[in-house]
């Protein structure tokens, strides 16, 4: 048995290259339940981070007892993240949503389906009638709805109400990965595949933490460096995470500098002849105007600006130069940083200069945070079309209308897509007047929470939540619909490589709570959309149905899922794309580095990436890719807000091991709860020295936003940054204070910037200007951080390990 | 020569749309979008201004006296909401043009003057002044349905 919270990584099962990864089988089984008494075990796959791990759900009498990882599934081979081992239990919380509730009087009381889903289509009939109409309702979804329902909710907004104001909060996690892939290659979707783990000889981490974000995916990096003729390894990261631990070279750089970093390594890569002409010349365009930017980038500037010893930038190129079948992974460290979308070109372009692409080993992920975020952009719930078309090209565009048989300009193509900040901006400033919110928590995953709810509670705004439980942010709705989650409703969804897996019903949802699609079929029908023709736009009634049409949207395109059915999913995850002519799917792209750059084919004609000023389509055309894939190149700057005397330190947000989201629902798993209890502070021991403050003391930080408190760890985060978790909010606060009242001080996002990249739209969460204040002493009790983790403490700091025994006691068994 | 009186024009031009875009960010603060890109595109701007103002004086040397009404105002404050918004992105959008088409004249001058390192300038700085005004026009295409047709 192994303590999943203690070890969340689990035992080592070591491999060597070209091998394959060992099966090691990881359960967890509540209330004394055993493998023997479990009477259905019903496929899924993590809905708690991206990585897309496969289980089998354990069912008695119509209840979850538990989860089972999947042996045979090629993302996972039997592991599980301990965010899922034990995070279903959420689903049993007495405090489920179980009846609608409306606004009445300024409170929330309950009723039943028909008022409630009567309230919000007499409200959008009133709101789409008229000139602009659609332009009144705004739609910010989710990464962690299914494939169907993110599909169903794309054609009422898209061809329903024609409307351009659709985003979820991929655009807080994943917008960058999307915008770095198209711009690079043309098309969104991953190069690469997990399996590039067991062959690589280097892996680069960039602002990813992944042995936190994706346990399972670090299993395997740390199973192959246990093995023989283990990878390199690279880690670029402001904290002393377990990834920088690890490495081989640990790049601890000032946040908000990535985009200086990269421009040196690559010019460090060119200068010493590490790139291969031969594939530069016939598979790419831009190397001349990439030498000449990053020309400018000598290793002691680059020193300089990103606070690092020359010699380290050095190591750091020649990892990354002498390796063969290089690996590299960009997370939140670069995504939710300054110029992200920049600093993501960048690692493609070390791909792309060194041909490390399309062949086993030399593997690239853009990845995701959130399980779902992959359909999300698929499937056009957010500023996507579906199928990865490209906006701005009337063929494509032209496709969908005849696919779902509506005017051409029914569907919003005739501006950008608007994206999450503008949405909000919008509901600010009135003239969207309904936001439907479903599965996500705005009110503490936004940047500047005051601003946050002061939107949200405007009286003008009609506010619709469709959640599990009355988060902060439902607290605000004039209407919650109580949702069906995972385990309770079927669906599909895609990890970050491609994988597409099966999430069947196990259970039925407690009391009235509906299944999402169920839900946007409701609204559909009652308001009656009607085709060209007059007919129902809307012919499904259930997930399968959805997918086929899904089928049918995807054919053509990269994201071709035309040969998958709901039966073979059953038997395990299958990359897209997969087609007639692949019908096992397909395990890398770009095997012959032919790019999706071809302007009939494309996704997006690119952005200038200092600006995002778009490229007109003549422009694009023009460059005549041909199949080549895009360098990019930019000078770097500075983020917009940097330390000042007032707020002389940076603040850097991030994940834990044990919590997901705004933990709505693994703040409701005990052995979660346990593990991580309370927000915290980062600092490292040098500023604590400074500013007076020692281990477990309760501090004050403040941006020229708001302030929250937490009591500080003592570790390793860079001199001059402080970090705090971004999962805490007020539900289960302390204080009791309900949300939209009382004290806020608990949340990150109190803190942060409303500031994005320009061409992701993806808000800068990692840099924000901060000072810290020492309220009171600890009176001897450490900061309840995890010690395991990026918040571990010091070497000798006596401080007592984080366990969760034998309450978290899960079996892992090989095979 | 009268090339000098085109090199002032442009000087004062990009001068005068730096102060624009510094102007235009501040007033529309709660677009972060705009405030901080109109930021970085003053800052442009003014670096603009400075790479011409040696050719501006060495070229007055040998210049006959400014002609009238050389310079055009095409700006004269900024206004609030998301129409003010649009309204004053144009007004960036036609100082840009006048900008961009000024770098064009004055590039051609330079070939005949056989000035290198004129040329150099006006080739590194009339890029940047492209994608502003593409920019500007991506901005302004992102707020119009909303602004003319759904905003009250």
């Amino acid at each position: 048995m192994v303590d999943r919270i203690a070890d969340p990584w689990g035992p080592r099962t070591p491999y060597g290259p070209g091998e394959r990864w060992p099966v090691r089988v990881d359960s967890f089984l509540a209330d004394g339940h055993t493998e023997a008494d479990v009477q259905r075990w019903v496929p899924s796959a993590s809905i708690l981070h991206s990585n897309g791990d496969a289980m089998d759900i354990a069912v008695v009498d119509d209840r979850i007892v538990g989860v089972r990882g999947r042996p045979g599934d090629r993302i996972n081979n039997g592991r599980v993240d301990p965010k899922d081992l034990y995070g279903w239990q959420a689903n049993h919380s007495p405090d489920r949503l179980r009846r609608p509730l409306v606004r009445e009087g300024g409170r929330l009381v309950e009723t039943d389906w028909d008022t409630a889903m009567g309230r919000i289509v007499a409200r959008s009939k009133e709101l789409r009638d008229g000139p602009g109409g659609w332009g009144h309702f705004g739609f910010y979804t989710s990464g962690q709805l299914f494939l169907e329902e993110y599909y169903t909710l794309g054609v009422i907004g898209k061809a329903g109400l024609g409307t351009p104001h659709m985003d979820g909060n991929t655009r807080l996690c994943t917008a960058t990965a999307a915008a770095a892939l198209k711009a690079s290659f043309g098309t969104d979707g991953q190069p690469g595949s997990y399996t590039d783990v067991d062959h690589c000889d280097a892996i680069a981490l960039w602002g990813h933490n992944v042995a936190e974000t994706q346990t399972v995916l670090w299993m395997r990096m740390l199973d192959r460096r246990r093995g023989p003729n283990p990878p390199a390894m690279l880690a670029v990261d402001p904290r002393a995470t377990p990834v920088a631990r690890e490495a081989d070279v640990h790049l601890a750089l000032r946040n908000g500098t990535n985009m200086a970093l990269l421009n040196g390594l690559l010019r460090e890569l060119i200068h010493r002849g590490w790139y291969d002409e031969e594939y530069v010349r016939a598979h790419t365009l831009g190397f001349e105007k990439l030498c000449e930017v990053v020309e400018d980038y000598p290793v002691a500037k680059v020193a300089e600006i990103c606070d690092l010893p020359a010699r380290d930038i050095e190591r750091a190129a020649e990892l990354l130069g002498g390796s063969e079948r290089l690996l590299s992974t960009v997370l939140q460290g670069f995504y939710q940083s300054n110029q992200a979308t920049a600093a993501s070109c960048q690692v493609n372009n070390i791909h792309l200069i060194r041909g490390m692409l399309g062949r086993p080993g030399a593997g690239l992920y853009q990845m995701n945070g959130q399980p779902t975020a992959q359909n999300n952009r698929e499937c056009g719930a957010d500023g996507d079309l579906p199928g990865l078309r490209n906006w701005e090209n009337e063929e494509h565009v032209a496709e969908l209308a005849k696919l779902w048989n509506v005017e051409v300009d029914t569907i919003p193509h005739w501006s950008p897509p608007t994206h999450a900040m503008q949405i909000f901006r919008y509901a600010e400033q009135g003239s969207i007047k309904l936001l439907w919110i479903s599965a996500t928590n705005p009110a503490v995953s936004l940047p500047d929470l005051a601003r946050i709810r002061r939107i949200l509670a405007q009286p003008e705004l009609f506010v619709v939540v469709q959640d599990l439980f009355l988060t902060e942010t439902a607290e605000l709705a004039d209407v919650v619909l109580p949702a069906a989650t995972w385990g309770e409703k079927t669906g599909t969804f895609t990890s970050v490589d491609r994988t597409v897996h099966i999430s069947d019903k196990a259970v039925e949802p407690p009391g009235e709570a509906r299944p999402d699609l169920d839900i946007f079929l409701d609204y559909a029908r009652r308001m009656d959309f009607r085709d060209s023709d007059g007919n129902p736009l809307i012919t499904w009634t259930g997930p399968e149905e959805v997918f086929e049409a899904w089928k049918e949207c995807s054919r053509g395109r990269p994201c071709d899922y035309t040969a998958i059915t709901y039966e073979r999913l059953r038997s395990g995850g299958i990359q897209w794309p997969c087609t007639d002519e692949q019908p096992d799917g397909t395990e890398r792209l770009y095997t012959d580095a032919v790019f999706n750059t071809d302007p009939d084919y494309c996704e997006s004609y690119g952005h200038d990436l200092a600006t995002g000023a778009e490229n007109l389509p003549e422009e694009y055309k023009a460059k005549q890719p041909g199949g080549r894939a895009f360098l990019h190149a930019v000078a770097y700057q500075p983020s917009p807000e940097v330390p000042s005397d007032d707020y002389p330190l940076l603040l850097t947000t991030g994940r834990t091991v044990y919590q997901f989201h705004t933990r709505t629902k693994t703040g409701r798993a005990t052995q979660l709860v346990h593990a991580a209890p309370e927000s915290w502070v980062e600092l490292n021991p040098a500023d604590a020295d400074k500013l007076g403050v020692g281990e477990g003391d309760l501090v004050r930080v403040e941006s020229p936003r708001g302030a929250v408190r937490g009591r500080a760890r003592i570790c390793g985060v860079r001199p001059g940054v402080v970090f705090v978790p971004f999962h805490y909010g007020y539900w289960d606060a302390a204080d009791g204070a309900a949300p939209g009242q009382g004290r806020h001080d608990r949340a990150a996002n109190e803190l942060t910037i409303t500031a994005w990249d320009p061409v992701s739209k993806q808000p800068i969460f990692k840099v924000a200007a901060v000072r810290v204040v020492k309220e009171a002493d600890s009176g001897g009790r450490p900061s309840p951080a995890p010690t395991v983790g990026g918040s571990a403490p010091l070497a000798g700091a006596d401080i007592p390990a984080t366990v969760g025994g034998p309450a978290a006691e899960a079996p892992s068994r090989g095979e | 020569m009268h090339l000098a009186h085109y090199l002032g024009l442009l000087h004062k031009a990009q001068e005068r749309l730096g102060d624009a875009f510094t102007e235009v960010g501040e007033a529309h603060r709660e677009e972060p979008d705009v405030f901080h890109t109109c930021q970085k595109l003053a800052t442009q701007c003014r670096g603009h201004a400075e790479k011409l103002a040696p050719f501006a004086r060495r070229y007055a040397e040998d210049a006959p006296a400014e002609p009238d009404r050389l310079h055009s105002e095409l700006f004269s404050g900024t206004r609030s909401g998301g129409l003010g918004l649009l309204r004053d992105l144009q007004d960036l959008y036609l100082m840009a043009a006048e900008c961009d088409i000024s770098w064009t004249v004055i590039g051609q001058a330079a070939y005949g003057a056989r000035d290198e390192e004129l040329l150099a300038v006006v080739k590194s700085c009339e890029q940047e002044t492209a994608i502003q005004l593409k920019w500007l026009r991506t901005r302004m295409k992102q707020a119009a349905p909303q602004a003319l047709v759904v905003a009250e």
